[in-house]
Order: C-alpha cells, then structure tokens, then sequence
C-alpha cells in the first residue's frame, strides 16, 4: 500500500471549485441576484403582515386540515413567540424555508418523474441522491460562499440540497407504485404520456409525494437553522449568537420557536395527503 | 365479415430474444428455451381469427398465456413476431399516433381487478376513454351515463369505487369500455375476482348487452363453465401454445388432447350439451298409412315398448305404445288413427341438457327432438344422455 502515491482528492476538489467558480461565477451571481430579491422580499413581506392575522389564519388552517389541537397549539405556540420578541426572525426563517421547499418542489418532482420512467437517469441520479443525503452538510455549506456570496441565498441553496432527495424518491415510489392494471388501464384506452403522467399517475401518486414533501419541510427547516453560520440570519442566527456570546437562555428561547415552528408544519402537512 | 386476425404471434419475455425465438422456430419446449437462455415464452405461434359480433373465449390455467396474448391484440405487449390484424389493417406496423387512435375509438378493456381509478366518481371513471379523447365534458357526462344505464348503475354516478361492491365496480369497467363504442371489448378475466351467483348474474348480464350491441368480444377465463356460457367459439391455452379451436361442442365432445380431455372432465356438461348433442337418430319411426301390426313389429324389431309416428315430410305426429298397438291389431283394425298419443315431451336441437333432465327422469317415451318445422331429428334415451353426461360420445342404437 505504501507505494501507491496518496490520491490528492482534496487539491482536485479546489482546482475544481476554484475553475468553477472562475468560469461561472457569472452565472451563479446573476442566479444569486434573483434568488435573493425573491427570498428578501418574501421575508420583507411576512414580517409586513400583523402577526395577529397570521398567528389567526395559520391557526385556522391548522384547524381545517389537521384538527381542533392543532389549531389550538399553533394559536398559543405563535402567540408565544410573539410574546418573546422572536416574531422576525421566525418569518424569515419561514420565508428561507417557503423558497427552498418551493425549489425542491419545482425542481424534485420533474426529476422524481424523470428517474421513474427512465431506468438510465434512475441509475444516474440515485447515487448523487444517496452522496447528498449522505456528505455533512458543512462540507457544502463554505463552497457555496464563493459561487453565491453570504446570506440567504446559499442558505436556501444549500437547503436545496440537504432536503431536495425525498422529494425525488417519494415521487419516483409514488409514480412506480401506481398499479400495473391502472396503467394498462390509460394505456389501453389510448392515453397520452402526458395524459398518463396528470390524469393516472400523480393523481395516484399525490399521497406519496406529499409525504416526501412533508419530509422535505422538516429537513429544510433544519438546515435553514444550520444556514445560520453563513449568515442567514433568523432563528437560526439567534442561535449562532447565542453560542458564540455563550448565552444558553437565548439560545433556549430560539430553539423552542423552532420547535414549535417544525411541529405546526409537521402536523399541517402530514395531513395534506388525507384530505379529498 | 372478419374483423381480428391474430397470425402467427410470439411473445417471448427477456431482452435477448433472438436466440429463443430460433429455438421457438425450431420447435424446442419452453423448459429448454428458459434453460439455455433465460428466455421465458409468453406466448408461442399463436393464430386465430375472429368475426365480427363474435364472443371469442381464449380459456387455459394459469401461466398459459392468455392474458399476454390479449394485450398482445391492443399493443399493450409488442409481440416478438407475428401480426395482428384488425380489420386488415396490421396493428405491429402502426405509428404509435395511429395506435393511440386506435385504442381510444376501436378497442376496449376491461380488467380482473377492475381498474377503476380511486380518485375519480363513478361518472368520471366511466367517462376516462371519453376524456383522453378530448371529448366536450357535457357530451361526455351524457355518453358515461348512458353507458352506466346500460349496466344498471343509473343513480350511482356520483359515488366513488369504494362505495360500490365488486360487482358493480365491474359493471362500472364495462361501462367505462361501453362508453367509448369500441368495435371490440378486450376482457381479462373480468368476472373471476367476483363470487359464484354475482358472476353468474354478470354473464347473464354481459350476453344480454352483447345481444344488444353485437360487439366482437375477446373473453379470457379460466373456467370451462363460464367459457361455454360466453363463447361461441372457445380457444384453448396450453404452456403458450394454442391447442385447440372450435365451439363449446367439439371442444366438449371431441378434446383434442389428453390436456383438453381433463380440463374438460370437471365441467358441469348438463350446462354445457344440448339435446342435439347426446341424441340419437331415430330410425324406427313408422308412418300412419302403417298398421297396428306394423308398428308392433318394428317396436319388436327393436326392443321397445313405443315408437314415434311421423308425416311424409318427417314431422312429428306422435307415438303409439306397444299395448294400444296390440290391442288394435286384435281388433283387426288396418290403420294407426286413433291410437297415436300426442303428449310427446319435445326438445329443440339446443335446448340444453339442464333443461331435459327433469323431463328424462319421468317420462315413459324418449324425447323427441325436433326442429321449428317439427321435422323429428333425433331421439334422446337414457342412455345416450347418461353418456354424454359422462364424457363419452359413442354411436348409440336405440
Ligand atoms: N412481464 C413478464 N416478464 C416475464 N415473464 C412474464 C411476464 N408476464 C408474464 N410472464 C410469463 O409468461 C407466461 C404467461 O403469462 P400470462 O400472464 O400471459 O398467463 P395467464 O394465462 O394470463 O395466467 P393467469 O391465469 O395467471 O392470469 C407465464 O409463464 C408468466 O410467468
Ligand atoms: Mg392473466
């Protein structure tokens, strides 16, 4: 062993990075630029709207798809984070969180769709699924700095990553666990691919992927948390602070918001499947 | 008038079928195929045609290849060789547009486990063929329900398939093949996931509306009963192969092999035969121009204690008993009037068996089987029909 050379695979990884950020940081600026006036603006927006309306309304949602206790917890747990000061910062994480999931949904379900019906790019795309669920998220977060700069927008790339598989893999279940005679079923009676794919298949495969999309709210919303230390700012970023300046009370205080904030979701959207 | 031509279909399952396709040419056994290459035969040389208005049962066990040799027909499977013709028209060599086409206005499908869409209403389910085809909702809601009256589902539209029982799930599935008046329905299976009395009913059901509308039906099944209730010709299926074509009666009365013989063994055969099946030719008839003595000598002749009376043309007019013959002969009397009985139980060339046997047990004179002109064809005895009941077929003498 000793005489076969050490692999240099960490000076390759920056000669890549270092390439790719000399001939697309561009691209990836302009990227950034919009990515971020719509995550900016999303944030500018919830914090705009009266907390009491949308403690009211989130609590009404939460009774329509999830039921009396849950309408109930979110009306205290909301009320409670208004109460400690940590209204803003919970809307801008919700803000990162609606952003990231939204390019989750957009970009996951086409390729989940793309994986199920295409053996050759289910065999491509399951193992980078499999490296990105797998690789430590901080070992992606610090790259991202030079390609999208601080802040929010590689907060909610990095998101992207971190939470993007489910998404994928439920779709893919979802879409190959429609019955063989359902999909004799639109075939014989001379359906269209896209008339499969929006009248059988997703229909049928609803369920599966809003599990994966319940799941992809619970993951961002952990990440958007770690995104803090690139400089994401909201609840995440009371508790970066809160470690640095060693003030355990304060950190408390925003990991209960997110708590409450992951369970409101959890339960609103594990529930979206179950209604109809 | 022809309207599907199956010609010649293989379909061997894997991806490396050339070599087996040689050896299915060469005519090697599935066993040997699957053993050397890994190749399993779905279906081989299969060839058959079918007329229009034709309910053409395709019967074997498990695994012979029926349901690969239907969705061969639709396209559903791509056959390895062969062709299918509908209406001449070779469908292996159509554009996958003109198969869409195909599919949506000439061919419908119904399935073993129904295949109804869970997320849909009845109405919508029913409407599915209609809908791909870009059909105007209102012209589509009115065909669907038209097609749901026709099946006797008239105030379930707005259910969904949870709410209805198999039975009427599948009524649903005919409906929904109904909807789109295909010249040919494809069913899988369709009444074997029901219980014994709603799939009798469904039979009933099904020839009722074939009746009606006269479709070319392709029918899988794997019971004998039902495949002689629905077919007017059966196909049967062995390890991939076809091995035997014909209707209900030769398939009963003649197997062609050892493998028919006992598929056919546990069939309720009184269901199956009718009367011209098991009768025999009635040879001893006698004429009324004919005398007491006569007609005592040919019941002599030939063992029997009556014999049936018959015009010039043929046609029934009664029979005279052994007794009353005697009697008359005694009293010197030259003709039959006056003693011939007419109480003859009767039977038509297909009245089925089932129908006689209550007839047989009692009566003391064969039955008469005869045509609408009453023209006396045969004569059902015990024996015969005991026979027939029995599986054998042998040339009788009364
Ligand atoms: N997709 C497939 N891949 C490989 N082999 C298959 C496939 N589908 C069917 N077969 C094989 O082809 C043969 C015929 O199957 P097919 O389903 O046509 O039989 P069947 O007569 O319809 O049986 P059943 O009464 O159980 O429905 C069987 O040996 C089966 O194992
Ligand atoms: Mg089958």
């Amino acid at each position: 062993m000793n005489n076969i050379p050490r692999i240099p695979l960490a000076k390759w990884t920056d000669m890549a990075i270092d390439w790719l950020t000399v001939n697309y940081q561009n691209t990836t600026q302009a990227i950034s630029d919009v990515l971020k006036g719509a995550i900016v603006g999303l944030q500018d927006f919830l914090i705009s709207i009266p907390p009491e309306l949308v403690i009211i309304v989130v609590a009404l949602i939460a009774w329509w798809l999830a039921g009396k206790r849950i309408a109930l917890f979110s009306l205290v747990g909301l009320a409670f984070i208004y109460n400690i000061q940590l209204w803003n910062e919970t809307m801008q994480t919700i803000a990162m969180v609606i952003a990231a999931v939204s390019l989750c949904i957009i970009i996951g379900v086409p390729l989940g769709i793309l994986t199920a019906k295409n053996m050759t790019a289910h065999r491509i795309i399951t193992p980078i699924l499999d490296f990105m669920q797998t690789l430590p998220a901080f070992v992606y977060l610090l790259p991202a700095i030079p390609f999208f700069g601080l802040g929010v927008v590689p907060a909610v790339i990095t998101t992207l990553i971190f939470a993007m598989p489910p998404i994928i893999r439920l779709t893919d279940l979802g879409i190959k666990q429609v019955p063989e005679e359902l999909v004799e079923l639109g075939k014989s009676f001379g359906s269209t691919f896209f008339q499969m794919l929006f009248k059988i298949e997703l229909p049928l495969a609803r369920p599966t992927i809003l599990a994966g999309i319940n799941q992809c709210i619970m993951l961002s919303l952990s990440m958007v948390v770690i995104a803090a230390m690139i400089g994401a700012k909201g609840l995440g970023g009371v508790v970066w602070t809160a470690i640095q300046n060693l003030k355990m009370g304060m950190g408390f205080e925003a990991g209960v918001a997110i708590v409450i904030i992951a369970i409101i979701l959890d339960r609103i959207t594990q529930n979206l499947g179950k209604t109809n | 008038m022809e309207k599907l031509k199956v010609s010649n279909v293989t379909k061997i399952y894997g991806n490396n079928t050339d070599k087996a396709m040689e050896m299915v040419l060469k005519g090697e056994d599935n066993e040997q195929i699957r053993a050397k290459t890994k190749q399993v035969v779905g279906v081989r040389e299969a060839s058959f045609s079918v007329e229009e208005g034709e309910s053409f049962v395709i019967m074997g066990l498990s695994g012979s290849g029926k349901s690969t040799l239907l969705r061969c027909i639709n396209q559903l499977i791509k056959p390895t060789a062969g062709h299918i013709y509908l209406d001449g028209q070779d469908l292996t060599k159509v554009s996958s547009q003109e198969l869409i086409e195909i599919r949506r206005k000439r061919m419908g499908m119904v399935f073993q486990r129904f295949a109804l869409l869970p997320n849909r209403t009845i109405l919508e389910n029913v409407g599915y063929g209609l809908e791909v085809q870009g059909i105007a909702r209102k012209v589509r809601t009115e065909q669907a329900k038209k097609a749901l009256h026709m099946v006797g589902l008239k105030g379930w539209e707005d259910y969904y398939p949870h709410n209805l029982s198999g039975g009427m799930q599948q009524r649903v599935g005919i409906a929904r093949a109904l909807a789109t008046n295909p010249d040919i329905l494809l069913m899988d299976e369709p009444f074997s996931a029901l219980d014994p009395l709603i799939r009798q009913d469904m039979q009933d059901e099904l020839l009722e509306i074939q009746k009606k509308l006269h479709k070319t039906i392709i029918f899988i099944t794997h019971d004998l009963d039902e495949a002689l209730k629905i077919g007017d010709r059966i196909a049967l299926m062995k390890d991939a192969r076809i091995v035997q074509i014909g209707e209900p009666e030769d398939i009963l009365l003649s197997p062609a092999s050892d493998y028919v013989a006992r598929f056919v063994e546990n069939v309720n055969r009184s269901k199956a035969l009718t009367a011209s099946s098991v009768m025999v030719k009635p040879r001893s008839v006698v004429y009324p121009k004919d005398g007491p003595r006569a007609a005592l000598r040919i019941m002599e002749v030939h063992g029997i204690s009556s014999v049936f009376v018959v015009d010039r043309k043929g046609a029934l007019i009664g029979y005279v008993r052994a007794e009353d013959a005697a009697e008359a002969a005694e009293k010197g009397q030259r003709e039959l009037d006056g003693i011939i009985q007419n109480d003859v139980p009767t039977a038509f060339d297909d009245t089925p068996l089932s129908e006689l046997l209550d007839v047989l047990a009692y009566t003391k004179v064969p039955v008469a089987v005869i045509d609408e002109e009453k023209i006396l064809k045969g004569v059902l005895v015990r024996g015969s029909v005991i026979a027939g009941l029995a599986g054998e077929r042998r040339d009788w003498d009364e």
